[in-house]
């Protein structure tokens, strides 16, 4: 992808570029407020309660969150599909609802369900997708062998869209989200149904956009480790509120710290070990899992020898030490009290909720599993 | 949105539309031999029912084909609202809403595309029927495919409006039967509907119904008559449905949601 796209993206980017004072200029989305109950016979759902997102140029930001959460309801809104049912944004320059063409002109947007016809053939969708950007037919053309080319779909062309593998089909959605060079895409979901190497291919392709042609990216995703490998910054949302927001790195540091898990000989220490070990310098958070402590510590290998000698001073006799640095998955354990891994929330164990940090972000219902108290 | 974005867009997607149909030999078939299936198997029933006697033969069906082309529209445009559905599941009305395409054009263009379909339709059953016997003056023949050309721009956009307003074949299905076949019976499109012929309820009744107008109109064109107040009523009914029915279509693919 190195040359081509750049030989593009400047005709495209150049004309419709607003001339916006300074200050807005380095934000690519500035939601705030933005709200979306939906209404039926059945009652209503609120699935997106006041989002406030600020988006800077050339960002790539995730939007991390279980199913039902609010992500595709967020992108639809931002897209100009859905009308927020309250609060206000400025999409790549453009207000949302007060020029909602404008910002579909300048913005791409690829599907969690994608959006192709079985009986069209690839180089068709593409084509007529640029011109659906007024995209001039030649240039169109263009665009398609580029992108083709890109996501690795050079020769199916011809192909019926109905007769393309599931990634194949996937990588289609996003080249039609990329046909015009937009300065901004949201992609909702990328990556599912995508086998690890195309994901990986994927995540390069994402960052080039951004480094060579300074897209800024908005992208939603379940999994945790694109988050973390792909994202500048990343935004978890539950309940179709923002719980969260910050860099993976300053995620991880600033919600569970390190995690120290202590096995314990017996069950009737537990007690006598949590009092230990909750005053103890450094040791956020306590929560037990039948004979096991999980402890959440700061800078986690320069507690464990004070850990030891804590629980030795008490008595406690310990059947194993173990120490991880934290994953997205705990943050979101840690801020959800569910597993993203598994959206049941029954099977995760959840926190004991009395020692939680931030109890008031978790879901009432998940807070009596698991716990040994 | 200037014109000639407009323009292009409606061809855009007119095109698109297009193809996908003619790549669908089925619907090629189908299409073709509807209409000569009507005039086969009904046609010859016809002279005995509608002629007065002492009546040219060829008047019956002066009578019978406008109605039977009116059938064809009402029946052939209505339901291509189950198309919208299988292409708003399939994501791509979600995706072509997203881009900056004129919204007139994403319903207009698929418009365009049932009028050439309807009018291709509507000249195999004006052929059969020359060959059957029918005479009419050729004036009144290209009048009377404008009004199918009107016709099917109001039903088509009325049935993608409704089809992409339910979003789901069964609600559809019977919505359309339910409205389709008391529209029909009640426009004299079989039977003409007069004040000798029916009762006074069924004639106020047939009075209210647009098509009434616009089947009495197009019987008008194809006894060579053009200027009188039931062809004049038949196209200002004709235009104003139509100006309706987009309206309302247009309205559907720029709030369509959920
Ligand atoms: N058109 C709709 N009508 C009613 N409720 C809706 C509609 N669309 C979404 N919802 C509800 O809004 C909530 C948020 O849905 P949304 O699709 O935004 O979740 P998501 O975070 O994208 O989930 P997933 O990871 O499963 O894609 C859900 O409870 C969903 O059932
Ligand atoms: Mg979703």
């Amino acid at each position: 992808m190195a040359d081509s796209p750049n030989a593009a993206a400047p005709a495209l980017d150049a004309p419709g570029r607003p001339a916006e004072p300074s200050h807005a200029e380095d934000a690519m989305i500035e939601a705030r407020g933005l709200a979306k109950t939906f209404k039926n016979k059945r009652g209503s759902v609120e699935a997106v309660r006041g989002l406030d997102v600020t988006v800077r140029r050339g960002e790539i930001v995730g939007f991390l969150g279980p199913n039902g959460a609010g992500k595709t309801t967020s992108l639809r809104m931002l897209t100009t599909l859905l009308d927020p049912t309250g609060g206000t944004a400025v999409v790549a320059g453009a207000d949302l609802r007060r020029e909602p063409a404008e910002v579909r002109r300048r913005i791409g947007y690829v599907a969690q369900a994608g959006g192709t016809d079985g009986a069209c053939t690839v180089a068709e969708e593409l084509i007529t997708q640029a011109q659906l950007y007024r995209l001039g037919a030649a240039e169109a053309r263009t665009r398609c062998a580029t992108l083709l080319a890109q996501l690795d779909l050079d020769g199916l062309e011809q192909r019926l869209v109905k007769t393309l593998s599931g990634g194949q089909k996937r990588r289609l959605d996003i080249a039609l989200g990329l046909v015009h060079a937009p300065r901004l895409v949201f992609l909702d979901e990328p990556t599912t149904g995508l086998d690890p190497q195309s994901r990986a291919n994927l995540w390069t392709h994402v960052r080039k956009l951004r480094d060579e042609l300074g897209t800024t990216v908005f992208l939603t995703t379940h999994y945790l480790d694109e988050a973390d490998a792909l994202c500048d910054r990343i935004l978890i949302i539950d309940s179709g509120r923002i719980v969260a927001e910050g860099t993976p790195e300053e995620l991880k540091h600033r919600i569970s710290g390190d995690l120290v898990t202590v096995e314990l000989q017996a069950e009737r220490d537990t007690r006598s070990a949590l009092d230990a070990l909750r005053e103890l310098d450094g040791v956020r958070d306590a929560a037990l899992h039948a004979k096991a402590l999980r402890l959440t510590v700061d800078s986690g290998a320069q507690r464990l020898m004070g850990i030891m000698r804590a629980l030795d001073a008490a008595n406690v006799p310990i059947a194993s030490i173990q120490l991880a640095h934290p994953t997205l998955d705990d943050v979101f354990l840690t801020l959800t009290g569910r597993s993203l891994r598994d959206d049941s929330s029954g099977t995760a164990a959840p926190p004991d909720p009395t020692l939680q940090a931030g109890s008031d972000q978790r879901r009432a219902e998940t807070d009596t599993t698991g716990s040994a108290r | 949105m200037n014109a000639v974005s407009v323009l292009r867009d409606t061809e855009l997607i007119f095109r698109r539309q297009l193809r996908l149909a003619l790549r669908n030999p089925a619907w090629l078939i189908i299409g073709i031999t509807q209409p000569i299936l009507y005039l086969a198997l009904f046609g010859p029933l016809v002279k005995h029912f509608v002629s007065a006697p002492g009546a040219p033969a060829d008047v019956a069906w002066r009578i019978f084909v406008p109605g039977l082309l009116v059938q064809l529209g009402l029946f052939g445009s209505l339901f291509v609202g189950f198309a919208i559905i299988a292409e708003w599941r399939a994501g791509v009305i979600e995706r072509m809403r997203v881009t900056p395409v004129s919204r007139f054009a994403l319903l207009f263009g698929r418009v365009l595309r049932d009028v050439i379909a309807l009018l291709v339709q509507s000249t195999v059953l004006i052929l059969t029927g020359l060959v059957m016997g029918l005479r009419a003056p050729l004036g009144g023949v290209l009048f009377a495919l404008a009004f199918i050309a009107v016709l099917a721009i109001s039903m088509s956009s009325l049935s993608y409006a409704v089809g992409l307003a339910l979003k789901s074949e069964d609600a559809l299905a019977p919505l359309l039967n339910s409205v389709a076949v008391p529209v029909l019976l009640l426009s004299g499109i079989l039977l003409p509907i007069s004040r000798q012929s029916a009762p006074t309820w069924l004639y106020d009744l047939s009075r209210i119904n647009p098509f009434r107008y616009i089947v009495d109109a197009m019987r008008e064109v194809f006894l060579g008559v053009y200027a009188n107040s039931t062809v004049l009523w038949g196209v200002l009914v004709s235009l104003g449905l139509a100006f309706v029915c987009v309206m309302v279509g247009v309205r559907r693919f720029q709030i369509e949601s959920g």
